[in-house]
């Protein structure tokens, strides 16, 4: 608001005014920040290409140097886990796509009707959003655990599939969980994008006299494309980064079902303390996958956080 | 909506209406062939949601732990006494308390200001919020080791600094009366590039006019902002904090992952932390369920009012 003067022309007044020290001093605190968000960053990933001599001889923020650069760490976290990224994915991507279809359903069900329980409706969705997740972990053990211990049922399935053994059979109560408590937050985020849309479109199928599925599946799918990219990146992010549900339902770090965020906080760990070169690897690479994602579609994940926190 | 009214024009014309006709109608009835839609959804998470927190209530009522399974019949709030008096719950629900507070204002006045900042045209404005709020796409597992290694008391970035302007070595995590200080200062870290975004959507929806005219008034930029720009800024802010405090309650997986144990650093028990430890270390079903139901009344005594402010606002 205040300075769009400075894009706009070539003139020398307004190149000098650019120059005063109002501005100057807000660009050295743009970059003062940029250093205090990136500098912890900065110093993990130096820190994972160094040698345990020159992690403990340099200073973090610098980086390896001739013999103090080693790729060790690397390989040995790339080992400790590769197990662990497929059971991310496999269990992380089955489970945004099941939260961000049944997410958009219940928006579109929501949005195209006018019935006086709907506000009801709603705040048990937003309900379920900020739902501390402490006051159902009892509960979701005892269901997978006793009740219902749908892990040990299916594992017939899984020795039978290619690829899989069976305990990854132990990661779909996991992917069923997030499913459920993925909804709420979809479901929001869906709606508010629906309810921005011209009603016109769908009243007029409505006269057409096109069903409510066909509505949903030749308008509202096809134009809500975008939306469903914020969504599914925000969903992607939350589950795959997830601890504590992991942490509930999977038994152990060291069990081969473990996902990443579980298996991280103990690996590089001896009885002679951590090892950070080891332990900054395994957490730049559990951090790619997300990264990779965030530094492509940084705009989505922001309109995901803005309305879905 | 439309059906409705078609509903009362027929009704006059036919005098009865058999009950065909009415199931018909019914059948056609917007709601009701929409419920595929957001009844399966809700289904799931409703038992998810909604049943959790009802099974849970029921195990806070009996005497649950270990191996013994929860008896139905014999129902009690005992264990909603015993929690509240033991030390253990009341010192995390201090600490939690200290770090909702502290966390939620530092969040939001760093936030703010750097909204305020990227507001004044800066280059490269979308690289720059993309910096800023890097920290917020990763794990708090893995922000956590990052300031692990920060906080190292030998080699760590953070006394590197200490003892480069003469306050020596700082034990940032072993130290019980600065554990909780070191947290929340990473925290901060990962979180007001979120606030910052909320705020500059804030920002950018206000319209331009206002500044103008302030300036024609011959109010200086610091005035303007102050008396006129953050004061609208209100619904922002409320639903930063919001999340924020939240957030605060909740907490659990960025103080698991400083130790890898159960216990976090002496000085960071939080009610969180608390009630996974006495549930999954040491089996105590009810008595941790009872700290959960806290949990979730304190949530709930977050988002009520703030419900109800939107439900006002016409903003649901």
């Amino acid at each position: 608001m205040a300075g769009s003067s400075s894009d706009q022309t070539f003139d020398v007044a307004s190149l000098v005014e650019d120059f005063d020290l109002n501005r100057i001093g807000q660009y050295v605190l743009v970059i003062l920040f940029i250093g205090f968000f990136l500098a912890p960053l900065e110093t993990g990933i130096m820190t994972a290409f160094k040698t345990n001599r020159a992690v403990a001889e340099t200073i973090p923020l610098m980086p390896p140097l001739a013999e103090g650069f080693t790729l060790d760490n690397m390989t040995f976290a790339l080992n400790a886990l590769s197990g662990a990224f497929f059971n991310s994915l496999f269990m992380a991507i089955p489970a945004t796509i099941g939260s961000v279809l049944f997410g958009s359903m219940a928006a579109y069900g929501l949005t195209m009707v006018d019935w006086r329980g709907q506000m009801g409706m709603l705040v048990l969705f937003l309900i379920g959003i900020f739902l501390p997740y402490q006051a159902v972990l009892v509960p979701l053990a005892r269901f997978w655990n006793n009740i219902f211990p749908l892990a040990s049922m299916i594992k017939p399935l899984f020795v039978a599939a290619p690829i899989l053994q069976d305990y990854h059979a132990n990661l779909v109560p996991l992917m069923i969980t997030h499913i459920a408590y993925g909804i709420p937050i979809c479901t929001i985020l869906f709606r508010s994008y629906y309810q921005g849309l011209p009603s016109s479109y769908v009243e007029a199928a409505k006269i057409d006299g096109a069903s409510i599925t066909k509505i949903y599946r030749r308008i509202i799918l096809p134009i809500s494309k975008p939306m469903f990219g914020v969504v599914f990146i925000y969903q992607f992010t939350q589950i795959y980064n997830e601890f504590l549900f992991a942490f509930t339902l999977i038994t152990g770090s060291d069990t081969p079902e473990a996902v990443v965020t579980l298996i991280l906080p103990a690996v590089g760990a001896s009885t002679s303390g951590i090892d950070f070169g080891i332990r900054m690897s395994a957490a730049f690479l559990a951090a790619l996958p997300t990264l990779i994602i965030y530094v492509a579609f940084a705009e989505q994940f922001a309109e995901g956080l803005k309305s879905g926190g | 909506m439309g059906t409705t009214d078609t509903t009362e024009s027929t009704t006059p014309a036919t005098e009865e209406v058999g009950w065909e006709t009415k199931v018909r109608y019914f059948l056609n009835n917007d709601l009701v062939r929409s419920s595929p839609y957001w009844g399966i959804p809700f289904l799931l998470m409703g038992i998810a949601v909604y049943g959790g927190i009802g099974f849970n209530t029921a195990i806070s009522l009996t005497d649950a732990r270990g191996l013994q399974q929860p008896d139905y019949t014999n129902l009690d709030f005992e264990m909603y006494t015993q929690v509240f008096e033991s030390s253990a719950f009341l010192s995390a629900a201090q600490n939690n308390l200290v770090l909702l507070v502290v966390f939620t204002t530092v969040c939001l006045l760093l936030g703010l200001f750097l909204a305020v900042l990227l507001d004044q045209g800066i280059r490269n404005e979308n690289t720059v919020q993309t910096i800023y709020l890097l920290p917020m796409a990763l794990s708090f597992v893995i922000t956590a080791q990052v300031w692990l290694w920060l906080y190292n008391y030998d080699v760590g970035l953070m006394n590197i600094i200490t003892r480069g302007i003469g306050i020596g070595p700082i034990d940032w995590i072993g130290n019980p009366s600065i554990a909780l200080g070191s947290v929340i200062f990473a925290l901060i870290w990962q979180f007001s590039g979120y606030t910052m975004v909320v705020y500059l959507a804030g920002l950018r929806s206000l319209p331009n006019d206002q500044f103008e005219a302030a300036r024609v008034d011959g109010a200086s930029t610091l005035t303007t902002y102050l008396k006129i720009i953050i004061p609208q800024l209100k619904e922002a802010s409320v639903s930063a904090a919001v999340v924020l405090m939240v957030f605060a309650l909740k907490a659990f997986t960025f103080l698991y992952s400083l130790t890898g144990r159960y216990r976090p650093p002496n000085g960071t028990d939080i009610l969180a932390t608390l009630m996974v430890r006495q549930a999954f270390k040491l089996g105590k079903w009810a008595y941790s369920a009872a700290i959960a139901t806290y949990l979730l009344i304190l949530a709930l005594g977050v988002i009520a009012p703030y419900l109800y402010y939107q439900y006002r606002q016409g903003s649901l």
